[in-house]
Parts: structure tokens; C-alpha cells; sequence
């Protein structure tokens, strides 16, 4: 900011400077507040906090239906999944999920849901309609990040303590491979053409980029930050472009989220952050993203094209999952 | 009635042990320990081809006798460690469906240190390559001499002795418990963070009180503290508890701690858990009581549930039915190590397990928020120290502030430049 004129103009003016990158439309961003059992929901043109709604205990993973109609949203120590209707907030039912839910991923259908049971070594299958538990996949110890190809076929799962990302055919919900990566794998994000795969390890430090056809690892991404002790470096959420050409990776405790070329697998740019970013969400124009920061209670919106952080805008104790609607 | 609380928990602990006795016969007959994963989840196909690999641990534990401990809370479970050990290797098994390897677990025990090298020893001689040892520190130098020419490696679980980490040192041992350097200086950290730089040690008698007293004057003088009084404290034998008991107390800790310069925190050096509990809130001043009793420095807590410890603490509680303590977390990681160093090399061949854990590749996520790692000056495992009180964890050590040029993990205790370890330089 250049010289500040009078308090009375800051507020409008700072609003039409931060309009401009937005300025093409507005969604609705849910962020899911781990230790205050509520959601914050943003609105992404006024970058603020709309309405701030209680939902069951530890909420964590949080994605939306298809259709957008609904907000599903993982209750951990409720030990089910809770679905909202997506405009009003309206409780709609909860949905069985297996013990302890943390992340989950829609088939791209739109049904059935895959649920990562954290405390109970399985994967479990939900049809979201009937609210039936179709089928029990057991994986490894913790199993966290949840990812599928674009056709659905293919689902992989990783599991932090045994360190493996967990290929599984849709088909026949049977593991058919399992790949071994960096210690503490927390997340598992397809490219949209589904032709790479992408794991974080937390405590390993590393991302690892994996073919699902051959499940042979093309790459492995290391981060270095000047000034940052390499231990607090660790990896979690995970999200590329549409056009699969650049890559964001929220960093934890290192407080930065690493933009990768996904061409060179280069970090271009550290962004700083608020502390200890997890969870990444972008609007569905790719024009913002939203970082969720555990510890400073805040999340940060990123201009995508600038790759510039805008703003932070205060929510809930410890910020975990965020959901961008198309509305 | 209380006596008889006690006299039953003891009873219990025995007849654990023959239970015990039983399995572990069970188990050898038939070959497979505590290898089975949740029976209710069917391996599923494994990318790895061929036979299943197998990999024998020994879990070694000294039984001795100690005093009951002050509080009937501390009485420690006939299952100590052992349960940890259960846990990794139900933990090792789940992932080693997926690579066709199995782990088993064979527990020996016994109150000599002789008899209990020797059946370690057969079973290191029938296959078992690691062992897990919840032991004294003779015993742990006893082992690493018995098995130092079979290619096993020992992890000593139980023993925080600076010795064993110094000019004891032993190049097949490794180890998962926390020296008496490390937490003396975990602890300090905090206590300077909070600027409370000048200590009243009250130490016991006995030479592991002693020890942890000399930790702590290390770590007073590393980190800037000034001791500003010291005094032993004479625990006499006896009963333990009388019909009665709090009157005296009340009396006698008060008196004892009269006429000392000022201080911030009154420091108790009471490894055997004597004398420490009846300091707080019975000084003379009022002060804050650290060291093995008040706030403690460890390595693990029952109620730690960050950096998803709380699935962790879940697991455990299912599978043995109480909280997790120090002796399980320590046993849980030794064992966890083994698993992880299989996994990597994809091998159940001792030798290349054994090279890649001492390498600078081998990293263990153990709950802890980073990465754990085995410093490769004296084999002592790196990691944050919990500085707690009974109920919460207050903190994690090391502190802000303390810098270090590789790792901040190794400012707590015996770094690379200060070691007299010669068995692990190349």
C-alpha cells in the first residue's frame, strides 16, 4: 500500500483492488474448523466469512456432491458423515461411515462415496442415496489421502504408518498393487487427465508422482526453503490445474505453499502463508485458492495467476478441510 | 483394604507372567508368535512375488524388583512394553501383507541376567536377528557381548543410562529410550523458556537418582541455569505406607526445604518414585516441582493427541485395554524400526535391514510431528521430547530458540562433537 488515505476510504478501495482478480464470479468456500465443530463458510468475491454453521465433532474432510446440491462433511469423532444441503446448510441425514472418517472421495458418477477409516485399517464403500455400506476394503495402518481416476476405475488410498499408496480396482473393490512412498503419505491427487498420480509425505518430506498405469514412480519432489529448518517441511494437501500444468503443495508447518512446474516437477515459488497449511481448495474458474492454516486459525486466498497471496481471512479454531461450491 | 489393592495387583502381575509364559510356549511350538494380523481383514493380493518372508523378534525384559511406587495410580501393568510390542507388531503385519512379510514375537523373561542372556542368545541361534530389550544396563552390555559375533542388533528400550550411549557403547546396540541427557535437557529447555533459571535440586540416594541429578547439573550448565542449592534426600526403607502417613509428611517436607537461597523451581532427582510425589505443593516456598516427578520430561504421554497420535492412542487402548505408557512407546518404535528398515529393503535379510536403519536414509514417523532418525555418533534414537504433567502435556522440546547447526533435535543431549562413543566411528 502506497500512501494510506482516510480510514473512511480504505475499506472500499481495498475492496475494488481485491475485486479485480475475482471480479468473474462468486462461490460459496466452506472450511471445516476441526476444534469448534462448526464450518466457516467465505464468500469468495468479498473474501469474508458469511456465516459461520455448528456441525457434529471434528469435522475434517469435506467435499461436495456432484450435483452441488449437497456438503458432505467427515464427523471423526462422531464416527459418521454428515450431509448439508450445500445452499441453505440445512442438515439432510447422515450417511454410515465406518469408524473415525478423516477423507473421503466421490466416484466421479457421483456415487458411491470412498471413506478412509483412520482408526480401523479399511476403506469403506457408501452408497450416498440408500445410505448402505456397500463394501469393506482393508489397507494398511491409517489409511488418510484418498484420490480416483477421472473414469472412476481406479481409486488408490494411502496409509500413514505403513507408507504405501494403495491402488484398488473399482470394480471389484480388490487391491491390485501397492506402491511404497515417503513416510506419513497424506495425500493422493490425479491429474484431471488421470495420467499421474501425486502423494505427499508428510514426515518424509517429499511429494511422489506415480504412472497408475505401470505404478512405476516418475518423480519425486524435494522441497528446500531458505531459513526453514527441513524437518518443518511437510507436505499434505495437494492440488493441480485443470490444464495439468502447475501443481500446489501446502507445506505444514513450514508455513508456505510450493508451486510446482508439473512439466520440470521444479518448485517455481514458496508462497508464505498463515501456520501450518494443510488443505487446499481452488474455485472452479482456478482463479483463487484456498489454504486452510491449523494453527494461526485463519486460511489464505491465493491469486492462482499471480501467485500472490491476497489475503488471510480469520475462521474457526484449527481450519482443516475447505470445499469450493460452483455458486 | 488398601493393602490388599496392592498385594492383588501384584498377584495379577505374576499371573500374568505364567499366562505369559504360556503363550510365548504356544507361540514357539507353533511358530508364529503374535504374527496374525485382525483376523477379520484377508491379505490382499501383494505385488511382491515368491515366499513369505519372515522376521523373528525377541523381546527381552529383565524382571526386578522394585518398591511399590508411592501412588497406587503408578503401579505399572504386568503387560509394560510388552503390549507396545504387540502393537508394532500387529502394526508391521498389516503392512507386511502387502509385501509378504511376517513378523513375529517371542517375549523372554527373567530376573537373572545370566539366564536371561542365555535364552536370548538360543533364540538369536534359531533366527531371531533383532531384539528388544527392556533390561538394566549390564544386561544391555551383557547382550551386545553374547550376540556381538551372530550379526543381531539390540535396541535397548528400557535403559535411559548416558553409559550405555558413552564409553559403554556398543556397535550392535541401538537405542529407543530416551538418555537421562536428553530429557534433563528436554526439560531445561522449557524451564529457561520460561525463565526460571534458578533451581533447588533435591536428589535421592541411590546411583540412579545420582545419575539423573548429574544430568540435570549438564544440562543447568549448558543452557545458563544456576543450581542454586543442593540437598540429597535420605529415603528410608521400610513400610511403604502406614495407617496414617500424610501427618509426618505434612510436617517433614516443609522443614526440609526451609532456608534455601532463592529460587524458581524445586528439581527432584527420584528415579524410583520414593520420595519425588510428596514434594508438590508441601515445599516451604511455593514452587513449581520438575524433574521425575511434577513436570516430567518423556517420551511418550496417554493423553498426547497431536500430529495424529489420537489413532494411535485408539489402537492402542483397543488392543491392551489401558492408556499407552513411556516403556510401550519406546518397545512399540524399536519394533516399528525393524518394520520399516524390512520395508525398505525389501529384504527380511538381517544385514541389509540392520545397514539401511544406521543410514541416513532410514526416517520412522513415530507421532511425533517429525521425522525420527538414529544419530549415527552413538546410535541413540533423535527425537522431541514430551515435557508433561501427569494429566496433559505442557510442551514439546526442543524449545525455540535453541538452534543447531543439523538438527535442533540434537541439542538435546549428548551431540557429536561431545561424544566419547568410539565403537560406532568408522
Amino acid at each position: 500500500m502506497r500512501a494510506r488515505p482516510s480510514g473512511v476510504l480504505i475499506a472500499p478501495l481495498l475492496a475494488a483492488w481485491l475485486l479485480t482478480p475475482t471480479a468473474a464470479a462468486a462461490y460459496t468456500v466452506y472450511v471445516t474448523n476441526e476444534k469448534d465443530n462448526t464450518v466457516s463458510i467465505i464468500d469468495s468475491t468479498k473474501l469474508e466469512v458469511v456465516k459461520t454453521v455448528k456441525v457434529g465433532q471434528r469435522p475434517r474432510g469435506i467435499i461436495l456432491s456432484k450435483d452441488g446440491k449437497w456438503l458432505l462433511i467427515c464427523a471423526s469423532d462422531d464416527n459418521n458423515i454428515q450431509v448439508f444441503d450445500a445452499r441453505t446448510m440445512e442438515f439432510v441425514k447422515n450417511l454410515p461411515s465406518g469408524p473415525d472418517p478423516e477423507l473421503f472421495v466421490l466416484h466421479p458418477s457421483g456415487n458411491p462415496l470412498y471413506v478412509a477409516n483412520e482408526d480401523d485399517n479399511l476403506i469403506t464403500v457408501v452408497d450416498i442415496e440408500t445410505d448402505r455400506v456397500l463394501a469393506e476394503i482393508p489397507v494398511g495402518v491409517e489409511p488418510e489421502g484418498m484420490g480416483i481416476t477421472p473414469d472412476g476405475k481406479l481409486l488408490v488410498n494411502t496409509s500413514e504408518t505403513t507408507n504405501m499408496a494403495h491402488f484398488i480396482d473399482t470394480a471389484t473393490n480388490m487391491t491390485i498393487d501397492n506402491v511404497l512412498v515417503d513416510s506419513r503419505p497424506r495425500v493422493a491427487e490425479f491429474t484431471a487427465d488421470g495420467a499421474q498420480l501425486w502423494v505427499s509425505a508428510e514426515i518424509g518430506g517429499t511429494v511422489t508422482v506415480i504412472d497408475p498405469k505401470t505404478r512405476k514412480i516418475i518423480g519425486k519432489i524435494g522441497f528446500e526453503i531458505p531459513g526453514v529448518n527441513q524437518d518443518a517441511i511437510q507436505p499434505v494437501g495437494v492440488r493441480i490445474t485443470k490444464d495439468g500444468k502447475r501443481a500446489f503443495v501446502a507445506l505444514g508447518p513450514a508455513n508456505r505453499v510450493a508451486v510446482i512446474d508439473t512439466a520440470t516437477l521444479k518448485v517455481e515459488r514458496y508462497l508464505l502463508v498463515g501456520q501450518r497449511v494443510w488443505q487446499l481448495g481452488f474455485t472452479p474458474d482456478e482463479k483463487l485458492l484456498f489454504t486452510t492454516n491449523g494453527t494461526s486459525n485463519d486460511v489464505s486466498v491465493i491469486d492462482v495467476e499471480k501467485l500472490r497471496v491476497l489475503r488471510s481471512i480469520k475462521v474457526g479454531r484449527y481450519p482443516w478441510g475447505v470445499a469450493v461450491a460452483p455458486f | 483394604m488398601q493393602e490388599s489393592a496392592i498385594d492383588l495387583l501384584h498377584r495379577r502381575s505374576a499371573r500374568g507372567m505364567s499366562l505369559r509364559y504360556a503363550l510365548v510356549a504356544a507361540a514357539l511350538a507353533g511358530g508364529l508368535g503374535f504374527a496374525a494380523a485382525a483376523p477379520n481383514q484377508p491379505a490382499p493380493r501383494s505385488s511382491a512375488t515368491g515366499d513369505v518372508q519372515r522376521i523373528a523378534i525377541v523381546l527381552a525384559r529383565e524382571v526386578r524388583d522394585a518398591p511399590p511406587p508411592l501412588s497406587l495410580l503408578d503401579v505399572p501393568p504386568a503387560d509394560d512394553g510388552i503390549a507396545g510390542a504387540r502393537l508394532a507388531i500387529n502394526d508391521n503385519n498389516t503392512t507386511g501383507r502387502f509385501l509378504k512379510q511376517e513378523f513375529t514375537l517371542a517375549v523372554v523373561e527373567n530376573g537373572d541376567v545370566g539366564e536371561l542372556i542365555a535364552q536370548v542368545k538360543k533364540n538369536v541361534e534359531s533366527g531371531a536377528a533383532f531384539v528388544v530389550a527392556d533390561v538394566g544396563p549390564q544386561a544391555i552390555v551383557g547382550l551386545a557381548h553374547a550376540l556381538k559375533d551372530l550379526g543381531a542388533l539390540i535396541f535397548n528400550a528400557g535403559s535411559g543410562d548416558d553409559r550405555l550411549r558413552e564409553q559403554d557403547c556398543r556397535p550392535n546396540v541401538v537405542h529407543t529410550a530416551a538418555s537421562r541427557a536428553m530429557l534433563a535437557d528436554a526439560l531445561a529447555q522449557y524451564l529457561v523458556w520460561k525463565q526460571w533459571r534458578r533451581w533447588f535440586l533435591v536428589h535421592g540416594t541411590q546411583p540412579d537418582d545420582e545419575a539423573f541429578a548429574a544430568a540435570l547439573r549438564r544440562a543447568a550448565k549448558r543452557f545458563g541455569v544456576k543450581i542454586v542449592e543442593e540437598r540429597p534426600f535420605r529415603h528410608e526403607g521400610g513400610s511403604r505406607r502406614a495407617d496414617g502417613g500424610h501427618e509426618q509428611i505434612q510436617q517433614q517436607i516443609p522443614t526440609f526445604t526451609q532456608n534455601v537461597p532463592a529460587y524458581d523451581v524445586l528439581m527432584v532427582a527420584d528415579e524410583g518414585g520414593l520420595f519425588g510425589e510428596y514434594f508438590p505443593y508441601r515445599s516451604w516456598d511455593a514452587r513449581p516441582v520438575a524433574g521425575t516427578q511434577g513436570l516430567v520430561p518423556t517420551s511418550w504421554h496417554p493423553a498426547l493427541e497431536q500430529w495424529g497420535a489420537t489413532q494411535f492412542q485408539n489402537r492402542f487402548r483397543r488392543l491392551a485395554n489401558r492408556p499407552m505408557r513411556q516403556l510401550d512407546y519406546d518397545v512399540w518404535i524399536a519394533i516399528r524400526s525393524i518394520g520399516e528398515a524390512a520395508t525398505r529393503a525389501r529384504s527380511a535379510e538381517p544385514a541389509g535391514m540392520i545397514a539401511h536403519l544406521k543410514s541416513a536414509d532410514f526416517d520412522l514417523a513415530a507421532f511425533k510431528g517429525r521425522k525420527l532418525t538414529y544419530r549415527a555418533w552413538d546410535g541413540q534414537l533423535r527425537q522431541p521430547i514430551l515435557i508433561a504433567t501427569a494429566k496433559l502435556p505442557v510442551t514439546v522440546s526442543p524449545q525455540p530458540g535453541f538452534l543447531h547447526q543439523f538438527s535442533e533435535l540434537d541439542t538435546l543431549g549428548i551431540d557429536k562433537p561431545e561424544t566419547t562413543c568410539r565403537a560406532y566411528a568408522r
